[in-house]
């Protein structure tokens, strides 16, 4: 925040020195023509300020190194990781990163950094709380019923009921290399139809199609979570969501509370990028890959994808976040709660 | 139990990975760490004991979500150049991206210079 407003103030003092008289007559015969800049510039990223990326084991874990000086998290704390897997990564993170450093890619070291810092200052108990949080509206439970989806997908499809009509072929090709194909799914161009009864013929198919995907994708992860933790769920059609068992979330706490605080932290982690407990659980079961974890999570939006096209600098951009960050937080899952030991077999 | 492949496939993505995170800093992929480790992970548990096979498969889904978490940065990192890391478009920018074109006008607007 400091570092923009410093900016600003060194934007408006530039501003002062200019000239106070930009219209002056010397000046207003060659007017300069309007400098075509754009309005917001992204904050500049820092740059890379070191050459190598080396891996120590101190006496908390591994530290990693770049160019001789230590890595800190930003509480100026030492950077120590418990595995050497994750050290790796993290190193791979670094080294990877070319003229500047971009932060945003960095997900496993944003996770350290969380659980070495623990800005939020929680504790286990709090943690357990906020994944279990999800419980009650987990993605999974809530299946779309008739009526529900119905009235959803009117107000996606038929409700706003988009334009299907392409533009000439000539606009397509003129553009620049930003040029994209129109499409229906951007949102963009929306014309607002507010005639309930005008597209009913879909609100009749298409939440079926719907509700066939979710029975026959999500009913097997349900199935799979019962069968592994003995426990009763059930799915919902209704808004409020199924009805959790006592016994249930007793169940999963507990089952919660045996993983360690760097574990549990990239639980939550993937919990609230998930937005399922369940999927989250299926993940770090070996159940799911993260493929399917990811689709399974963000099925309805597969669905309309299906059917309406994918849009590249929205549907893909997020996936491929999303992935990334469910990757990322499995990953960090994984290695800080295994404990490997070597045995040799005994000749 | 997810379906992962063959181990065999996720290494060749790895490798793959890898190479495309060491081309920009122009070192061969072979001297990093992560290749070393790698190769040290997938050598040593290449034959694990009949006896308890979970083992390979939890590092084979660990490789394999390490692998989608490469994979996802790097396409992720992308579509951000392109579409979101150039800062606010310009209006023709915007109009060109659903594919519509601003009108042209043969006299000028009669602002330009």
């Amino acid at each position: 925040m400091w570092r923009s407003c410093l900016r600003l103030r060194g934007g408006g003092r530039h501003l002062l020195t200019c000239p106070r008289g930009g219209l002056s007559a010397s000046e207003g015969l060659g007017p300069k023509p309007p400098a075509h800049t754009r309005a917001y510039v992204p904050p500049a990223e820092r740059k890379r300020f070191y050459q190598n990326v080396s891996i120590t084991q101190g006496e908390g874990g591994f530290e990693i190194n770049l160019d001789h000086r230590k890595l800190r998290t930003p509480q100026a704390k030492l950077f120590t990781v418990p595995s050497e897997a994750l050290a790796v990564a993290v190193a791979t993170e670094w080294d990877c990163q070319q003229d500047t450093i971009k932060t945003y890619t960095m997900h496993l070291t944003t996770l350290c950094n969380t659980s070495l810092d623990n800005p939020t200052q929680r504790d286990k108990d709090q943690l357990i709380r906020a994944a279990t949080k999800f419980l009650d509206t987990d993605t999974v439970w809530l299946v779309a019923s008739a009526a529900l989806s119905g009235s959803r997908t009117q107000g996606v499809a038929s409700g706003h009921r988009t334009f299907s009509r392409r533009p000439p072929a000539h606009h397509l090709s003129a553009g620049s290399r930003m040029a994209r194909p129109w499409h229906p799914a951007a949102g963009l161009l929306v014309c607002i139809l507010p005639a309930p009864g005008f597209f009913s013929g879909y609100r009749v198919e298409e939440p079926e199609t719907l509700v066939e995907l979710q029975r026959n994708e999500w009913d097997p992860v349900i199935g799979w979570a019962e069968r592994r933790y003995g426990v009763k769920i059930g799915s919902s059609t209704s808004i409020m969501g199924p009805s959790i068992p006592a016994r249930t979330r007793e169940v999963l706490v507990s089952h919660l509370a045996s993983y360690n605080m760097w574990a549990l932290q990239g639980i939550e982690f993937v919990v609230s990028q998930l937005k399922s407990l369940v999927l989250t659980l299926g993940l770090i079961d070996l159940h799911l890959t993260v493929e399917q974890a990811v689709l399974l999570s963000r099925l309805e939006e597969a669905f309309q994808i299906q059917k309406w096209g994918s849009v590249e600098w929205a549907h893909d951009y997020e996936l491929r976040d999303l992935q990334a960050r469910t990757a990322a937080g499995a990953l960090f899952v994984h290695l800080c709660s295994e404990s490997s030991a070597v045995k040799h077999k005994l000749l | 139990m997810a379906a992962l492949g063959s181990p065999l496939r996720t290494w060749r993505g790895l490798l793959r990975e890898l190479r495309y995170l060491n081309a920009a800093t122009g070192r061969p992929y072979r001297h990093t760490a992560a290749y070393r480790y790698l190769v040290k992970a997938f050598r040593a548990h290449r034959v694990t004991s009949e006896k308890l096979c979970r083992a390979q498969h939890e590092l084979h889904f660990q490789a394999a979500t390490y692998l989608c978490l490469l994979r996802s940065i790097r396409e992720h990192v992308a579509l951000h150049q392109e579409f979101h890391g150039k800062g606010e478009r310009s209006v023709e920018e915007s109009a060109g991206l659903v594919g519509l074109k601003l009108p042209q006008q043969p006299g000028g607007k009669g602002w330009e210079p």
